[in-house]
């Protein structure tokens, strides 16, 4: 258990490390940066925190405590998958709308210009 | 800029790697349709399809990147919208859908008052030769289809289609990107629209491949279905009759 524990620690401060980094490096924005953080330093505190994780893993009905952890890490992910999700069909709604203008405009341009007869 | 008449009328054709096929498209749909425009809507091919249809006569409004077949129709209708025509007809860049039907499309959108018009293989009765997974989709999706719809619907798949202004403004909102032709046809029907389906021909594809290959059918119809039961459940967009 100990072993384990300690590997979600190192895990986590890698993590809080990465995101810390790329943040500084702007590879990651400031506003998207938040959820990892929230969730490195989450794991980070219940590795480190027998009593906090036995007593979750006790609420949970689970007879191992670092179950609980890996409970917490699952549902904290796919939590923020689906943030990313929401995010990312947003990105290509707007991606594609930005898309069609540009090509509509280029297209007003080029009648503009003395191209052929509009359609 | 030319303001379009009462009985405005453009042809689009979405296009993605189709230097072979484009330019006959474009001649037929010219020599069935004698002075109606015809708008070629390249969807970043990487061939010549952009140059070829332009030295077929069309006007091609040549998109940055590649949207997939709904955003580039809707790129078209949106298009077509803001210079205010009153119909528009799609006519696929692969030379499958035939120009000599574009008539009879045009004639039933002006005539019945329909919102869509489907240029439909199946209308007859008789059913073309397909692929036996297409097949099966189809004879799923009418039956899914017939009562969201309220009627039934022989062509569900047909890229075929003519729309009017309302159904213009309609998709220049809001169009699904994948596979739109199905979901196109409930987002109408939320809004009370009507649709007809006229008896047209198909052509065997003579250039490149389709996009839907047997594997590829499974995954459409997951997605398809998705789209349509998303479609239904959106109450907030129903048109009060």
């Amino acid at each position: 258990m100990d072993r384990l524990l300690n590997v979600m620690t190192i895990f986590s401060g890698v993590l809080l490390l990465f995101v810390l980094i790329s943040v500084r490096r702007a590879h990651i924005r400031v506003e998207y940066s938040v959820s990892w953080l929230l969730a490195a330093a989450a794991l980070l505190i219940l590795s480190r925190s027998r009593g906090m994780l036995e007593a979750a893993a006790h609420r949970l009905g689970l007879s191992y405590p670092p179950l609980a952890l890996l409970l917490v890490i699952g549902c904290v992910f796919l939590l923020m998958f689906y943030r990313f999700s929401v995010i990312i069909s947003k990105l290509r709604d707007d991606n594609i709308a930005l898309a069609q203008r540009l090509a509509i405009l280029e297209y007003h341009l080029q009648n503009l210009r003395g191209g052929r007869p509009n359609a | 800029m030319t303001p379009p008449t009462d009985d405005s009328l453009l042809i689009i054709v979405p296009a993605y790697n189709e230097e072979a096929a484009v330019g006959g498209v474009v001649r037929d749909i010219q020599a069935a349709m004698p002075g109606t425009p015809v708008l070629v809507i390249d969807d970043c091919s990487v061939d010549a399809t952009h140059s070829v249809a332009r030295a077929a006569g069309a006007r091609v409004l040549a998109l940055p990147h590649h949207l997939g077949l709904g955003g580039c129709v809707q790129a078209g209708y949106k298009l077509a919208f803001e210079l205010g025509y009153r119909y528009v007809i799609r006519v696929d860049g692969d030379g499958q859908h035939d120009a000599g039907d574009i008539p009879k499309i045009f004639e039933a959108l002006r005539t019945t008052g329909c919102e869509m018009v489907i240029g439909s293989r199946y209308v007859d009765g008789d059913d073309p030769p397909t692929s036996f997974v297409r097949g099966l989709g189809i004879h799923f999706f009418r039956m899914v289809l017939r009562p969201i719809l309220g009627k039934p619907v022989r062509d569900p798949t047909s890229g075929f289609v003519g729309v009017s202004q309302a159904a213009l403004q309609v998709f220049s909102k809001s169009f699904p990107l994948e596979y739109p032709e199905i979901e196109a046809l409930v987002v109408l029907q939320r809004r009370r629209f009507r649709f007809v389906e006229v008896p047209c021909r198909m052509h065997p594809r003579t250039t490149g491949r389709s996009s839907i290959t047997a594997f590829r059918s499974i995954y459409y119809i997951v997605h398809v279905l998705l789209g349509v039961f998303v479609n239904v459940l959106k109450f907030d967009q129903r048109r009060k009759p």
